[in-house]
């Protein structure tokens, strides 16, 4: 929604930089630095996943000729396709849970409880100033009593990574929340009528579609790419089996590294297409 | 979703002796999870970096002045530092290159996908790709070998230089995507205004872009420090051994906790990477307010 005033806010520009000379000049050499800065970290970032591909279809011995065989070898691995079934489950149960435990209290904080605001907020950023490596000596006694409870599933790092994503989660809800009216909303919900339930449901959380879809995204990403918790906690999600296998097959490892990466990567994509339509199709509602 | 349920008849100013508890309840759910998977452990940490196996003890921290401990530690501050900076500027000029062209353009939705995968995705995979890339049989070493020049990363990768360029990967997309915002809230009427008064390009950057963006910057510089200095994966798959930086100590300690009897060492070790990281983010926290205070 704000794209549209956005443009709007640009529209006078391009005019403007179409009959003036100095600005059209300034606009032009802005454009040449443009494709040169994105041009350049266009090289660095895809050079290391363009290498990790020519290594991953390398033949054995000089001169082979390129092959698939690494690639066809992950099926091979029945330990890595099982740790890349867990590491997908545990993305989705993540970020479900993510935001069932986030979005509610802090709709909630925000319209009734502006005093804990504060408080949550710190708890939220808090794993940005406790990383990983430090919460999982702490976690290790608290695992204990998880697999007490809960047997010892790989599917109980779904209990840490949500503390893990919570910063991020956090931070695009918030964003999401401070860009709609939430009190002028719920209070007119309210006065037509609607419950609680109904003012989040109906109300809040159709308007920050796009925040609950990143935050979802981020979580996935995050998930995917986890390694320290899972190794210190003795389980095997993707990153860990990548790595283990990293010193028997190179190969191989970096092949289901590159698809790991590259799935993420389409996945981030293709739902960034899906928010933006659907922000589009709210504002022609309106 | 329980906590969303308390009905409309709640709040109604006659039941206001109920009302204060009930309001309360929905914050349940959420701060019994993070007092149990994220301030307990905390806790844990901490009380454990002052406790031995006889009660209340400064040994574990006066452990951390040896010299193997020490060093691990001023190796990550320096990692921490170079990358920092390095993914700063870097990432600035490419958010701003991206904030130049059209706020709604299938260029900026690639480069803040990619930003979001790349900057999360370290560890492993981003350790394999630059092995693949500038390691001994990497891409870029072996044709430079067949050109006849010998890069050596074979050395250097493996060592603080290598795993700087290494953390730059993230740290540069890190940076794109906690600036964009800041670069965002600079309006194209400001620039406008400057021109309209008569200012040059040189005056808008110096009174208005740059004293407007400089805490985002700055703060922006500090968690990327952050985060560098808490990245475990990637140079745990890198380099594994010999406890280069202090997250490798970290690890030597606590998988070695039960072997040695040094009990609570990786908990103290834990605790000092704690104390750097939250003087960091505290500060961070202070320039982002700062930073803040134009967004509206």
């Amino acid at each position: 929604m704000g794209q549209v005033s956005m443009v709007a806010a640009t529209m006078p520009v391009e005019t403007v930089r179409r009959s003036r000379g100095p600005i059209s000049r300034r606009s032009r050499r802005l454009n040449m630095f443009r494709v040169v800065v994105l041009v350049l970290a266009a090289v660095f970032f895809l050079t290391p996943i363009l290498a990790m591909l020519e290594f991953s279809t390398r033949g054995t011995g000089i001169g082979a000729p390129r092959t698939l065989t690494y690639w066809r070898q992950i099926f091979d691995y029945p330990d890595l396709v099982a740790a890349i079934q867990v590491s997908l489950e545990l993305a989705v149960i993540t970020s479900v849970a993510g935001l069932l435990l986030l979005v509610p209290t802090m709709i909630w904080v925000r319209l009734r409880l502006p005093k804990l605001k504060r408080v949550i907020e710190f708890l939220c950023l808090l794993p940005l100033t406790v990383p990983a490596i430090v919460l999982v000596v702490g976690l290790a006694p608290v695992y204990a009593w998880v697999t007490y409870f809960f047997g010892d599933s790989t599917l109980t790092l779904a209990f840490a990574y949500v503390v893990l994503v919570l910063p991020y989660t956090y931070r695009v809800l918030d964003a999401g929340l401070s860009a709609i009216d939430v009190q002028t909303l719920s209070e007119a919900a309210r006065s037509l009528g609607a419950g609680w339930g109904t003012v989040m449901l109906r109300i809040v959380a159709p308007n920050m579609r796009s925040a609950l879809l990143n935050s979802a995204l981020l979580s996935v990403a995050l998930v995917l790419g986890e390694f320290t918790i899972a190794q210190l906690l003795n389980f095997v999600n993707l990153q860990v089996a990548i790595n283990m296998l990293g010193r028997a097959n190179a190969g191989v490892s970096i092949a289901v590294a590159v698809a790991s990466l590259f799935f993420a990567f389409i996945l981030l994509v293709a739902l960034s297409f899906v928010g933006r339509r659907r922000s589009g199709s709210v504002q022609v509602e309106e | 979703m329980p906590e969303s349920t308390g009905s409309a008849v709640d709040d109604r100013p006659s039941r206001g002796g109920r009302r204060l508890p009930l309001v309360w309840l929905g914050a349940v759910p959420f701060l019994a999870y993070v007092t149990i998977f994220l301030v307990l452990p905390t806790i844990i940490v901490i009380f454990g970096a002052f406790s031995g196996p006889h009660g209340p003890t400064l040994s574990n921290v006066k452990a951390l002045s040896q010299d193997y401990i020490v060093t691990a530690f001023v190796n990550s501050i320096e990692l921490s530092a170079m990358s920092a900076i390095i993914g700063a500027v870097v990432g600035a000029v490419v958010a701003y290159a991206v904030v130049t062209g059209k706020p709604d353009s299938t260029l900026r939705r690639i480069v803040t996908s990619a930003s979001g995968v790349l900057a999360q995705f370290g560890g492993v995979t981003l350790a394999f790709a630059f092995i693949a890339t500038i390691g001994g049989a990497g891409l870029i070493t072996v044709w430079l070998g067949d050109h006849g020049i010998d890069i050596g990363s074979n050395v250097w990768l493996y060592e603080l230089p290598g795993l700087t360029l290494v953390y730059s990967y993230f740290q540069i997309p890190l940076m794109v995507l906690v600036f964009l915002p800041a670069l965002d809230g600079i309006r194209p009427q400001w620039r406008e205004a400057t021109e309209t008064l008569g200012g040059t390009a040189w005056d808008y950057w110096r009174h208005v872009a740059a004293p407007l963006l400089w805490p985002s910057f700055i703060g922006s510089t500090l968690l990327l420090f952050a985060n560098a200095f808490s990245a475990y994966a990637t140079v745990e798959a890198l380099v594994s051994q010999g406890g280069i930086v202090l997250p490798l100590q970290i690890y030597n300690a606590f998988t070695s906790e039960t072997v040695l009897g040094q009990e609570n060492l990786a908990k103290a070790l834990a605790g000092g990477m704690v104390v750097v990281v939250a003087i960091v983010m505290s500060l961070y926290v202070l320039l982002q307010r700062r930073a803040t205070r134009w967004a509206r």
